[in-house]
């Protein structure tokens, strides 16, 4: 794949999350798709303002959870039982309430990990480059005190243009272009 | 509660709602971020941490004196005998992991609770239950006697054919002390990433910018990563939770699975769970004094941020008083002749002056928490806090040690008495932990920014439907 060139997209800055919220709603309203925030914190509103309602880090939590609590089940019952049978004061091979606890624990490693990397995975991190980063603003302020909305290229009605004085419209501190 | 304890003056209370703040008023995003990103940016480390990582270092020179001695010459160094063959190496295994747990207590339960004054605290708890673990998980290897086969703990197919016992408690204890330390390891950095981003964009040195840029993982705030990562906290920090409570429980089923007088009782678990929130939250204390005093940061760890802590520990200290309580009851009621004497032994035998130390320390003093002002004030915070890190050093000791040293025959009765080396890795530990306390604090955001500028009332988005109607038309 050819690395891409050109735009990548408009980048309004705003002052407060109050002010991006706003403009983030105006511009899903409008029809925009393709458009993120970026907030020095977790800002709810932004999300669901465009349109980022649930996300899919419990499901693959549970998935590894389980994962880890059967792996660690059926490796200790196939240790007792057919790998290395003990018999301890005449016990059952099969003991299985002794096996909880080890299952347990590794159910709580799994299901901590996937949420962990599979966090990371769904975000697309990690990425050391990214077309932002060129942004002279963003650099200086998305991680500590600037709220940004940027619509992006891909989306099929972006126009230098016609989106610049769509943004013009919500007063942000200032707008920039972004390439790649 | 808040607005019996303070006047409607206070700076504590916010003007308008009328809620406690947690913050010192006056602070922006820009300023909260400057204040701490500062101590890790800046070119002028203070003097006084030099200092203190050169004292700290000196110590840990002791720990690895002590360890290569252990490795050549073997356990035979310290004051291990029949019958007392569980000695310091276990105590201060206990007692580190039980500080470990108040840092997933903050940073977990608290979180869960929504806690939020818990957020200024909340990162170096988390690390200081890694750096706890760190000198915890060392005992257990080191006391094994050759550690470089610590690896067989593990099932792992091998030629011997040999595989691990899962019926033990000490196999589980190897299971859950791993995962403890995995997931605590990973619940830190992810909670650092987004304070990673802003040292990577704040940093002037292309070191700094290529340190914090690879730890960062390329973070730029996006709301919707924003959203799958406080899912992937929350997530974690439910995980935690049980997490923390069944390490501690494991620990006390190595004790309470035996068949030993003092040890094989059912109040182990809860009682295990409550001293390692005590006492861990007595070392969040000892150690949040001097450095919010050092850094200046008595803005963002308040007064308020000792007095709830003082109000866990004296809540937990109870709980572990009634343990003690009944663990006496028990022996009693269970008319068992050996439980009888296991606590008769434990209280006025040769060794029962561990036993008093621990009372004093764990149950007199600190019912001076019951006082305002013991608990804002911050010296008298800080003794308390040492006096109940003594004391529960002290009841892992009259745990492992009184219950051993007499136990069913009298013939084989014995004593227990450490020696220097003994004494010289518990001191090591301590300054391992100190160590990489040191270097944490210099290197790595102490005071998680992103979790404070939440904090602050600015953050809130105002009147969503008329401020996106004006915006759009």
């Amino acid at each position: 794949m050819p690395f891409p060139e050109g735009v990548y997209g408009l980048l309004a800055e705003f002052d407060s999350a109050t002010s991006l919220t706003a403009a983030a709603a105006a511009s899903y309203k409008d029809g925009w798709r393709r458009l993120d925030c970026y907030t020095p914190y977790p800002c709810e509103e932004a999300a669901e303002a465009i349109g980022f309602h649930r996300n899919y880090v419990p499901l693959l939590t549970l998935v590894g959870g389980l994962m880890g609590c059967v792996a660690m089940f059926l490796l200790e019952t196939w240790i007792n039982i057919w790998a290395y049978p003990l018999n301890i004061a005449g016990r059952p091979y099969y003991s299985w309430p002794a096996f909880v606890v080890p299952a347990y624990e590794w159910t709580i490693l799994w299901a901590g990990l996937t949420a962990a990397f599979g966090m990371l995975a769904m975000c697309g991190l990690p990425a050391p480059y990214h077309p932002l980063f060129n942004a002279p603003n963003f650099r200086t302020g998305a991680t500590s005190d600037k709220f940004f909305l940027c619509l992006e290229a891909r989306d099929p009605k972006f126009s230098l243009v016609e989106s610049r004085a769509f943004l013009e419209a919500m007063h942000p501190v200032s707008i920039v272009e972004v390439e790649y | 509660m808040a607005t019996r304890d303070l006047s409607t003056n206070d700076p504590m209370l916010d003007p308008i709602t009328g809620e406690v703040v947690v913050i010192a008023p006056g602070h922006s995003f820009k300023s909260v971020t400057e204040k701490i990103s500062r101590i890790v940016l800046t070119a002028h480390t203070p003097v006084g941490w030099f200092f203190g990582l050169l004292v700290a270092g000196g110590v840990v020179m002791l720990l690895l004196t002590c360890l290569t001695w252990l490795f050549l010459k073997g356990v035979g160094i310290w004051g291990l005998d029949i019958p007392v063959g569980w000695g310091f190496a276990i105590v201060n295994f206990v007692w580190w992991i039980g500080i470990g747990h108040a840092g997933t207590l903050i940073s977990a339960i608290l979180l869960l609770f929504k806690q939020t004054w818990r957020n200024s605290i909340n990162r170096f708890a988390e690390a200081m239950t890694i750096f706890a673990v760190v000198c915890a998980g060392m005992f257990p290897l080191i006391h094994v006697g050759r550690p470089w086969l610590g690896y067989w703990l593990f099932p792992y197919p091998n030629s011997m054919s040999v595989w691990p016992q899962f019926r033990s408690p000490l196999l589980w204890d190897v299971f859950a002390v791993s995962t403890y330390a995995t997931i605590s390891v990973v619940f830190w950095y992810i909670g650092m990433i987004p304070d990673l981003g802003t040292l990577r964009d704040r940093a002037k040195t292309p070191v700094g910018q290529y340190f914090f840029g690879l730890l960062a993982l390329g973070w730029r705030g996006s709301v919707r990563h924003w959203m799958r990562y406080e899912t992937a906290s929350l997530l974690l920090a439910g995980l935690a939770t049980p997490l923390v409570l069944s390490v501690h429980t494991v620990i006390s089923f190595d004790f309470a699975v035996a068949i030993i007088p003092g040890w094989h009782t059912t109040i182990f678990p809860p009682y295990f769970v409550a001293g390692a929130v005590y006492s861990g939250f007595a070392m969040v204390i000892t150690l949040a004094i001097p450095i919010r005093k050092f850094y200046h940061l008595e803005d963002l760890i308040t007064i308020r941020h000792l007095d709830n802590m003082g109000k866990v520990m004296l809540t937990t200290g109870l709980i572990v008083a009634y343990g003690y309580g009944m663990e006496l009851f028990m022996s009693w009621y269970s008319a068992s002749h050996w439980e009888y004497f296991a606590f008769w032994n434990r209280l006025f035998g040769p060794m029962g002056w561990s036993y008093w130390v621990l009372i004093t320390c764990n149950i007199a003093l600190p019912q001076f928490l019951w006082s305002r002002y013991v608990r804002t004030h911050v010296g008298l915070m800080f003794i308390m806090s040492i006096i109940v890190n003594t004391g529960m050093w002290f009841e892992r000791f009259v745990i492992v040690v009184t219950s051993l040293y007499r136990d069913y025959l009298p013939s084989s009765w014995g004593t227990y008495r450490a020696t220097r080396w003994d004494y010289g890795t518990f001191i090591g530990t301590l300054g391992l932990f100190t160590f990489l306390f040191f270097l944490f604090i210099r290197f790595l955001p102490m005071i998680p920014m992103s979790e404070l500028r939440v904090l602050l009332p600015q953050s809130k988005v105002k009147h969503l439907p008329e401020a996106a109607h004006e915006a759009g038309d």
